[in-house]
């Protein structure tokens, strides 16, 4: 069990998921199956500017979320991470296994890999990592954008 | 906001299933009481949906997670239904909002309680609290793992 008490969210590093070029940018934590984080998904890779992606599966809300994540993690195990995080959210409505296999065919990888990574344990850990990482800063709800460490956008509502 | 140290009110509540459950059940046990505006409310989904992700590491360190609203115990089934969680809600329902107010939580001009999470001990004190600034604001998790460090 990780320390979950408060933190700021980790520099960007070597494991991160990076759209973009340059020193600054913003890092987003996200779930793959929340139609939120696709309308701002869009919205943010149309800025200039490093994008940074962040696991945030909420499964007991989004019970496939997971999978998709572990999709898009397995997928960039061969280069083609944005590849299919951009495609989950451009198509919410086919994100069954059968779904994920025909993407995984259409960039081009190689499907058999594509089945070991997205179910290795390193995956899983990878994805809990950012997750927690979220929670230690306070991401409470998907999308939560930082600029720096510092949470700059969440959802506003009254309650 | 009901202060560390006191005594925390005892109250007996139906919860999502109907069962009476009162905080004197849980003595000898830590339980952290969540109030929350209501069922249903994005916000409340969000914050509930949270917590559950991180529930059994609340319950690594002894504690037991419980919800309560002024929602009824069948919205609270619905509720819990549709978020997929297992968290036990308490129904402060009749007289509307009776806990919220002995834990001085309830917002009198909005009609339910704000978000106010209150952590009670093995004997039955207030150990901790913390109240949002509004009901649009959801206690990040992370909150409860530094009071139960």
């Amino acid at each position: 069990m990780g320390d979950l008490s408060s933190a700021p969210i980790p520099s960007v590093g070597p494991e991160d998921h990076v759209r973009g070029e340059g020193e600054e940018g913003l890092i987003v934590y996200a779930d793959l199956g929340c139609p939120q984080c696709a309308g701002a998904w869009g919205r943010l890779s149309e800025r200039s500017g490093r994008l940074v992606f962040r696991h945030f599966p909420v499964k007991s809300k989004r019970p496939r979320s997971p999978a998709l994540h572990a999709a898009a993690e397995a997928a960039g195990k061969q280069g083609r991470f944005f590849e299919m995080v951009d495609s989950l959210y451009a198509d919410r409505g086919r994100v069954d296994d059968p779904h994920l296999w025909e993407r995984a065919e259409r960039f081009g990888l190689d499907l058999d890999r594509f089945e070991v990574d997205r179910r290795a344990e390193a995956t899983q850990e990878r994805i809990k990592r950012d997750f927690q990482s979220g929670i230690r800063a306070g991401v409470a709800g998907t999308p939560a954008v930082f600029d720096a460490c510092t949470l700059v956008a969440v959802r506003e509502r009254e309650f | 906001m009901i202060a560390v140290g006191e005594q925390a009110p005892d109250f007996t509540l139906r919860d999502q299933d109907g069962e009476k459950v009162s905080l004197a059940d849980y003595r000898g046990r830590k339980v952290l009481l969540v109030f929350y505006p209501g069922d249903f409310s994005p916000v409340c989904g969000d914050q509930l949906s949270i917590y559950q992700e991180v529930k059994p590491e609340i319950e690594a360190k002894g504690v037991e997670l419980v919800g309560i609203s002024v929602d009824s115990f069948f919205a609270h089934k619905a509720f819990q239904e549709k978020l997929g969680i297992d968290t036990r809600l308490l129904s402060d329902f009749e007289p509307k909002g009776e806990v919220a107010r002995a834990y001085d939580s309830y917002v009198e001009k909005m009609g339910f309680a704000n978000r106010t999470l209150v952590l009670v001990d093995e004997d039955g004190k207030v150990a901790w609290t913390h109240e949002a600034d509004n009901p649009g604001e959801i206690p990040g998790a992370n909150l409860i793992f530094d009071a139960l460090a």
